[in-house]
C-alpha cells in the first residue's frame, strides 16, 4: 500500500497585508510555509501508516525552494518526498495542477507494482488560492474514487470506509473501492511535530526533482498554457458601511442603537 | 507561455514589485525583472500603469473551440434529504441577470427521486426551464453519479455558464465535472458578471486569505463554471409562472455507484442555522474568555439571534467551530449582524459584509470593523451589552 499525500507550500497569507497609501500587498517580512491544512493530511497518513503497513510519498509541485516544506513533511514522518519543478508547470491553474499531479503519481506506481492499492490524501484547501478544486480534479484525472471533507478513515478488507461532513451536524459514512483519494479538513485532528530524530532522518533523505520531461507531459496541459482560467484583474476590497459613531454615555448610545434599528425596521 | 516586460515601456515604478504576492520581481538598473519563483499569475499584468507587462500564452492554448455554440445559464441544484439547499434558489437570482444580459435561457437543473410535487414551487423562482434528472437512488448524493450525469448532460445541452453552490456537495462534484468537461471552475466567487464587450462572464472571489480581490476569466473554453457560496446572493422574489419541464428517468441502482452510503450519523449537537439566521450576534478576541462568551450568548437569546464568533475563538475553543463566520468559516448574511469585540480582519469581514445592517462594539475606536459598521459604539463590551440587553427585554415587554 502506498499513501500519497500532495502537499504545497504558501505564503503566510494571515501576514499578508494591504498597504493603504498605495493599495498594494505588503510582502515584507512574509515567510513560505507548508499549507496549514496540510498538516492534517499528513497526520491521517501518518496514522494509517502506524495502523496498516504503507509507505507514505509526499509530493509538492513547486519553485525548488518549495524542497522546504517537503523537507517539513519528511521530518513529521513521511518516507519519500519528489518536487515537480519546471518552468513549464509556473501559472497552472487547479486543472493543470491535478493533471501534473497525476503524471507523478502515474510514474511513481509504475516503477514500482502497478497493481499496489494507494490512497491519495490531500489537505481540502490552500490558504493562498484557496479553491480545493484540485483534490476532486486529481482523483478525476487518475479515474479514482474521491471522498472529500473526510473526518474519519480505515481500510477494510481493501476497502477504504470514510466519515464525510456533509453539514455542520450531518455525517455520511461511505464505502468505496482502493485506490481512492481523500481531503481532509483542518479540524479533524492535531498534526505532530517534527521530532529531532526525524529533523535529522529528513536533512539526509535525498528530495527527487521530477521536470515536465520526466514526467512526459503534454506541454499543453501544463502550466498556463494547461490553465483553462486565468485572472483577469486584481484590486482591494472596498469598504462599505455608514460609519455612524453613537455617541454618548452607555445608556444613551444603547437608546440611540435601539431606536436606529427599530426605524430600520430591524427590531 | 511566458511573461514580457516591455524594457522600452517600463519606467521602473515598482508597482509591480509591490504586487507581486511571491516577491517575484525586482527593479534592475530601474527595470523591472522577473525571477525564477514567478508564478504566471498575471497580478502584475494589470497593476502596471504603463502596460509594460504582457503574458503571453503558446498559440495551440488559445485555439478557439467554437465558443458561439454554447448558451444559457444553468443553475445546478443539490440536496440533503431531498430539502433543496436554498443557496440554489440564490443562484437563481443572480443566474436571471446573467442570463438577461446575454439574452439566453435560465434552466434549473436538479437531480432526485421524489421531486414532482415540488416543481410547481421551483418553477415560482422564474427560470425558464427545470431539468430533472429522476432515479430512485438519486435521493441521495452520490458524487460519482452526479459527476457522470452532470457531465453528459453538460455535453448534450452545452450551457455557456454553470452555476453551482460552494458547498460540501458542490465543492465535491463541481471540480470533477470541471476536469472532465476540461472547463474553467472558479471558486467561491462573490461577483458575477458579463463583460459588455467579450460577453465572458466574469468572477470575482477572494483570494491571499481575502486580502485582495481577484477577478477570473475563462476565455477560451466553454462552459464557464462557478461555484458560489450560500448567502452572497439573493433568491428572486418568487413568481407565478408554468415552466416546462423536461424530466430525464435513470434506473440507477447500487451497483452504478463505486462507492456506497453506509449510514448517517446526525451529531448529537443542537443544528447550527447561521446561513439562515435573520440576526447573528458575533464575539470577537475582545469577549475576552470562555466564561465571558455567556453574555455574549444571552444577547443572542433576548435577540432570538443565531451565536457566531470570529476564527481566534474557535481556534481558542470559546466557541463551535459550527459557529466560525469568515473566510474559513461559513459566510452569512442576516438582517442584522452585531459584531462584539471583533476587530475587523479582512477574513472575517468576508463572511459577514453582506449583512443588511451591521453593529459594531469594540473599544479600540481604530478597529477596521467600524468601517464596515453601519452603527458603531466604542466602548467596553461588558459594560454596554447588559444595558443593551436590559433594553431588548424592556422593548419586547412594550411590544406585547
Amino acid at each position: 500500500m502506498k499513501i500519497f499525500i500532495c502537499v504545497k507550500q504558501v505564503p503566510g497569507v494571515s501576514e499578508v497585508k494591504i498597504n493603504p497609501k498605495t493599495n498594494t500587498l505588503v510582502r515584507e517580512g512574509i515567510l513560505s510555509i507548508l499549507n496549514p491544512n496540510d498538516r492534517n493530511a499528513i497526520e491521517i497518513a501518518l496514522t494509517l501508516k502506524e495502523k496498516y503497513t504503507a509507505e507514505v510519498i509526499a509530493l509538492s509541485m513547486g519553485p525548488p525552494q518549495a524542497e522546504e516544506v517537503l523537507r517539513e513533511t519528511l521530518a513529521m514522518g513521511a518516507d519519500k518526498a519528489y518536487l515537480l519543478t519546471d518552468r513549464a508547470f509556473a501559472g497552472a491553474d487547479t486543472l493543470a495542477t491535478s493533471y501534473t499531479l497525476a503524471l507523478a503519481i502515474k510514474k511513481i506506481l509504475s516503477e514500482s507494482d502497478p497493481e499496489e492499492k494507494y490512497l491519495v490524501i490531500c489537505g481540502a484547501q490552500a490558504v493562498d488560492g484557496d479553491t480545493g478544486q484540485v483534490p476532486p480534479e486529481l482523483a478525476e484525472e487518475l479515474e479514482i474514487p474521491q471522498v472529500a471533507y473526510v473526518l474519519n478513515v480505515e481500510f477494510k478488507e481493501n476497502k477504504l470506509i470514510a466519515e464525510r461532513k456533509f453539514r455542520a451536524v450531518e455525517i455520511v459514512v461511505i464505502e468505496t473501492k482502493l485506490p481512492a483519494l481523500i481531503s481532509v479538513l483542518n479540524d479533524i485532528n492535531e498534526p505532530r511535530y517534527p521530532s529531532m530524530a526525524g529533523i535529522m532522518k529528513a536533512h539526509n533523505l535525498e528530495i527527487k526533482h521530477l521536470n515536465s520531461a520526466d514526467l512526459n507531459a503534454d506541454p499543453s496541459k501544463i502550466g498556463l498554457n494547461g490553465s483553462s482560467t486565468e485572472v483577469w484583474k486584481i484590486f482591494v476590497p472596498k469598504r462599505k458601511g455608514d460609519r455612524i459613531i453613537l455617541r454618548g454615555t452607555i445608556e444613551e448610545v444603547v437608546q440611540k442603537l435601539c431606536q436606529n434599528l427599530k426605524d430600520d425596521k430591524i427590531l | 507561455m511566458s511573461i514580457i516586460i516591455d524594457e522600452d515601456q517600463c519606467t521602473g515604478c515598482g508597482n509591480c514589485v509591490d504586487s507581486c504576492p511571491y516577491g517575484a520581481i525586482e527593479l534592475e538598473s530601474n527595470k523591472a525583472v522577473v525571477l525564477p519563483n514567478c508564478n504566471l499569475c498575471g497580478i502584475c499584468v494589470e497593476d502596471c500603469p504603463v502596460e509594460a507587462i504582457t503574458l503571453e500564452r503558446d498559440k495551440a492554448s488559445t485555439e478557439k473551440i467554437d465558443l458561439s455554440q454554447y448558451k444559457g445559464v444553468w443553475v445546478i441544484a443539490e440536496h440533503y434529504k431531498e430539502v433543496v439547499h436554498k443557496v440554489a434558489y440564490q443562484l437563481l437570482g443572480k443566474g436571471r441577470e446573467l442570463s438577461n444580459l446575454l439574452d439566453s435561457k435560465l434552466t434549473f437543473v436538479i437531480l432526485g427521486a421524489n421531486f414532482d410535487e415540488e416543481l410547481r414551487d421551483f418553477s415560482e423562482y422564474g427560470m425558464d426551464e427545470i431539468i430533472y434528472i429522476k432515479s430512485p437512488l438519486l435521493k441521495d448524493y452520490y458524487s460519482d453519479l452526479y459527476v457522470k450525469v452532470i457531465s453528459e448532460l453538460i455535453e448534450e445541452h452545452k450551457p455557456e455558464i454553470v452555476l453551482i453552490g460552494a458547498t460540501p456537495t458542490g465543492r465535491d462534484f463541481a471540480p470533477r465535472v470541471a476536469k472532465r468537461l476540461h472547463a474553467g471552475l472558479t471558486a467561491d466567487c462573490t461577483g458575477l458578471d458579463i463583460n459588455p464587450e467579450t460577453k465572458n462572464l466574469l468572477q470575482t472571489r477572494p483570494t491571499f486569505g481575502g486580502n485582495i480581490m481577484a477577478t477570473i476569466r475563462t476565455p477560451f473554453s466553454r462552459p464557464q463554471m462557478a461555484t458560489v457560496r450560500p448567502g452572497i446572493f439573493k433568491a428572486p422574489v418568487k413568481i407565478k409562472k408554468e415552466v416546462p419541464v423536461k424530466v430525464i428517468d435513470y434506473n440507477f441502482t447500487e451497483e452504478d455507484s463505486v462507492s456506497k452510503i453506509i449510514k448517517f450519523i446526525n451529531t448529537s449537537k443542537t443544528p447550527v442555522n447561521l446561513e439562515d439566521a435573520k440576526i447573528i450576534v458575533a464575539g470577537g478576541r475582545g469577549v475576552g474568555s470562555k466564561e465571558n462568551f455567556k453574555l455574549i450568548e444571552d444577547l443572542a437569546n433576548v435577540l432570538g439571534a443565531e451565536l457566531g464568533g470570529s476564527r481566534i475563538t474557535v481556534e481558542l475553543n470559546w466557541l463551535d467551530p459550527d459557529r466560525q463566520i469568515g473566510q474559513t468559516g461559513v459566510t452569512v448574511s442576516p438582517k442584522l449582524y452585531i459584531a462584539c469585540g471583533i476587530s475587523g480582519a479582512i477574513q472575517h469581514i468576508v463572511g459577514m459584509e453582506n449583512s443588511n445592517i451591521i453593529v459594531a462594539i469594540n473599544k479600540d475606536p481604530d478597529a477596521p470593523i467600524f468601517n464596515f459598521a453601519h452603527y458603531g459604539i466604542v466602548g467596553n463590551l461588558h459594560e454596554i451589552i447588559p444595558i443593551l440587553i436590559e433594553e431588548t427585554k424592556r422593548m419586547t415587554l412594550n411590544k406585547e
